[in-house]
């Protein structure tokens, strides 16, 4: 936990954050650390154990009940309007489900990732400047999909349409990406694909990757830093250098009707 | 494992044992006060030669009447009735729109005040009958088929805007949730995700109404609302069977060709 | 970092060939549509205050009128319970024999769904204008149009059950050489009938919202007075009946639904 905290310019920090739900449930207790730029960070723990609110606490897709999230050493809890969309813009993120459109076509989809930094009529009418309709394509370039430009999201796999939600995130120009259980509902062989276009990002752009894993094996895989979290407990924080079989499994240990 | 044994084999009390005969009870006693409380005037001494006449009529339809070009004779009128469920139906779907999105409960609402009072709006123009919304409109734009596409405008708001609000119950929140993310507003998540996602169960619920709409269409006229009705109206009352005969063939034809087509479409669309 | 060339939209998709496609389909329907009709909504708005006339007065229900006609809404019901359960027994032997797992002969089976789809295109006050024309001005022609609508709509739903019921009780007992009779009561009725009791309820529903209007045409119930007020344009009484209606309609829903709830 020291080595972290002693970071002198975290990108992230958590300051006593908690979240409780309004019917009573414990979502974030007293959580406290440091992320640093361009680290490729792991939350692991059982589902139910807060790792997708505390994702969502960064970009406020959740509000916190108290304490600070901090993004680039500013509290962000009362950003509202267009401050909130500034700072939702400079993060990208994806998700379990890929969430995109899916009767749009790919091109569509990745421009879509433009809302932040366009004016609502030019989006409307979809209006485009061929610059960014460049960007898009070399956005997908990125993630090995240009073929697929003009098909539509849904005649997509399951990989193809992550690494499109990818490319998506990546036309915000992001400083952090937060991938939500990126690759539940992939199977082995495009999970690596995925993953490893996250740690390219991570390396090649310095983008700092925060992501959610059920899987242990691939913390260990791509983390940087492992944090574990369990009922809404920061119960595990290591770099990955000294991440052990055991300290890991100590995160799963929970009551035993789990 | 005792005490389920004990259970399973416990006698079963005696009201479990004759619950149903008090079901039975009702059931009859339902069916006694309905049969009892019906006059049945009997079979007419005419009703022999009446359905006589009507079996032959239908099997020697009036063919002149499919077209001679008077413009009311039966394509022009089937054309007409189309035009009325078309129109009244778009008008509908167009109108159904902001009904769907005030009747649709939300998560993060409180008490549903809203989205309640909504459905209670659409529940009760579901069961105004659109027979008494087109005399009433009848009366205030003159009979026709104008008075139709009025009566079925308002009418189908009362099922689309129900069919529509569920679907935006149950839709599918993630690309909102992407865009949101990515930074945009309420208008730009409105645009580049709510509409694109709900869009196609819009549309097949569309389509659907209209082929119900196109059966309302077609009886309305016998109100004074246009269409077929009213030469089928005016055809049963001076029993010329043989006309009767061919605008049931029409509308026959004409319901199972637009149930096919719109079948076609909604199957293409998901 | 070397891109390649970015490739070129479809030219069906770059100019959004389908998507203008429909919209002139449409707006093209839609301006025929309203020559056909006639529709003007500027005539709409010029005669508007006879429409709020007419409004104005129904916001005035005659409540006395409710004595006049508590005997027609009964027989509205009366003749929507007998119409729904003359066409559910109708119903039954069709269905079944529509179904495609019970029935292999897949002529007969196309021959009953194509004369159920007929049946199906009629719509109810057509039939009770027909049916009026046959049995005179009363309950039944209200009866028999309600029967036969029924009837299709009855079937269809009733042959989709029969089609997901689960085969094995029907394979075992095929196996001991039971005859169809005997399958059918002891393998097929049990897994359906609760949801043909459900679709019953389902139907009744619907038939109460269609008996009320039948009237209109001379088939008995409400409908009659409905007509007789608005001949007379006595529309504080056509409020009583629409509100009466209501009532009965979403009391009969009501019921209709807890019981299906029960049941499934």
């Amino acid at each position: 936990m020291q080595a972290t905290a002693t970071q002198t310019n975290p990108i992230i920090s958590f300051k006593h954050v908690n979240k409780i739900y309004d019917n009573g449930t414990v979502g974030l207790k007293d959580i406290n650390f440091d992320i640093p730029r361009g680290q490729f960070l792991v939350v692991v723990g059982l589902s139910g154990a807060g790792k997708s609110t505390l994702l969502r606490t960064i970009n406020r897709m959740h509000e916190i009940t108290s304490g600070e999230v901090l993004v680039d050493n500013e509290s962000v809890s009362d950003y509202k309007g267009k401050a909130l969309r500034h700072l939702r813009r400079q993060i990208g993120m994806i998700f379990q489900n890929f969430n995109l459109v899916k009767r749009a076509t790919v091109e569509k989809n990745v421009l879509s990732g433009l809302v932040g930094y366009y004016p609502t009529w030019r989006c409307v009418l979809g209006l485009f400047t061929p610059h960014d309709r460049k960007r898009a394509f070399q956005a997908l370039d990125r993630v090995s999909l240009t073929k697929k430009l003009f098909s539509r999201a849904d005649e997509l796999s399951g990989g193809q349409q992550q690494r499109v939600a990818i490319a998506r995130a990546l036309m915000q120009d992001p400083k952090i990406m937060l991938a939500d259980e990126p690759i539940a509902s992939l199977d082995p062989r495009t999970t690596k694909a995925v993953m490893d276009t996250l740690k390219r990002l991570n390396r090649e752009d310095g983008i700092t990757v925060i992501v959610n894993l059920h899987s242990v094996e691939l913390a260990r895989e791509y983390a940087d830093r492992i944090v574990g979290l369990r009922s809404g407990e920061l119960v595990y924080d290591e770099p990955i250098d000294q991440v052990t079989e055991a300290g890991l499994n100590q995160i799963y240990q929970t009551k035993p009707e789990a | 494992m005792q005490t389920t044994l004990s259970k399973e084999f416990a006698p079963r009390s005696l009201w479990q044992r004759w619950c149903w005969l008090i079901w039975v009870a009702i059931i009859i006693a339902i069916y006694a006060w309905a049969i009892g409380g019906l006059q049945f005037s009997g079979l007419q001494s005419s009703a022999k030669t009446v359905s006589d006449s009507i079996v032959k009529g239908l099997l020697h339809p009036d063919w002149a009447y499919v077209y001679n070009g008077s413009g009311e004779d039966l394509s022009s009128l089937t054309i007409q009735t189309l035009a009325i469920a078309f129109l009244g139906t778009i008008v509908s779907a167009v109108i159904s729109v902001p009904f769907a999105f005030w009747a649709a409960r939300t998560a993060h609402e409180r008490f549903y005040l809203r989205s309640g009072s909504g459905k209670v709006i659409l529940t009760l123009i579901r069961t105004f009958p659109e027979i008494v919304l087109a005399i009433m409109f009848i009366k205030a734009v003159g009979p026709g088929s104008y008075a139709g596409v009025l009566a079925i405008s308002i009418h189908s708001i009362g099922m689309l805007g129900k069919l529509f609000s569920e679907s935006l119950e149950n839709m599918d929140r993630g690309a909102e949730e992407a865009i949101t993310s990515a930074g945009g507003n309420a208008p730009q998540v409105f645009v580049l995700a709510t509409i694109p996602t709900i869009m196609p169960e819009f549309i097949s619920y569309t389509l659907y109404r209209f082929e119900i709409a196109v059966r309302s269409a077609s009886i309305l006229g016998m109100v004074g609302a246009g269409g077929i009705g009213t030469p089928m109206i005016f055809a049963i009352q001076t029993r010329n069977w043989p006309r009767v005969g061919i605008i049931l063939l029409g509308i026959i034809v004409m319901v199972l060709l637009i149930d096919t087509l719109s079948e076609q479409l909604r199957k293409r669309l998901i | 970092m070397s891109t390649p060339e970015i490739p070129q939209r479809p030219w069906r998709q770059r100019y959004h060939v389908s998507a203008i496609a429909w919209t002139v389909t449409i707006v093209v329907l839609l301006i025929l549509s309203s020559m056909a009709t006639g529709a003007n909504f500027g005539m709409f708005l010029a005669n508007i205050n006879q429409f709020t006339v007419l409004l104005v007065q129904m916001s005035h229900p005659a409540w006395a009128y409710l004595s006049v006609i508590i005997q027609p809404l009964y027989e509205t019901i009366q003749m929507a319970i007998l119409g729904t359960t003359i066409g559910a027994a109708f119903a039954i032997p069709f269905s079944l024999l529509a179904a495609s797992n019970l029935v292999g002969n897949q002529v007969l089976r196309n021959l009953i769904r194509l004369f159920l789809d007929l049946v199906r295109t009629l719509p109810d006050l057509l039939l009770a204008a027909i049916f009026v024309a046959v049995f005179g001005i009363g309950s039944t022609a209200g009866v028999i149009t309600l029967a036969i609508f029924s009837f299709g709509m009855v079937s269809k739903l009733f042959y989709e059950v029969i089609e997901t019921i689960d085969m094995g009780p029907l394979e075992a007992m095929k196996s001991v050489g039971a005859s169809k009779v005997t399958i059918i009561w002891y393998a097929v009725l049990p897994q359906i009938l609760n949801q043909f009791v459900s679709y019953f309820l389902y139907t009744l529903e619907i038939n109460v919202r269609a008996s009320t209007v039948l009237g209109y045409l001379g088939a008995g119930g409400i409908g009659v007075y409905l007509q007789r007020s608005l001949d007379q344009f006595n529309y504080s009484a056509t409020a009583v009946i629409i509100l009466a209606t209501l009532v009965v309609v979403m009391v009969i829903d009501g019921v209709s639904n807890h019981l299906r709830r029960v049941l499934l």
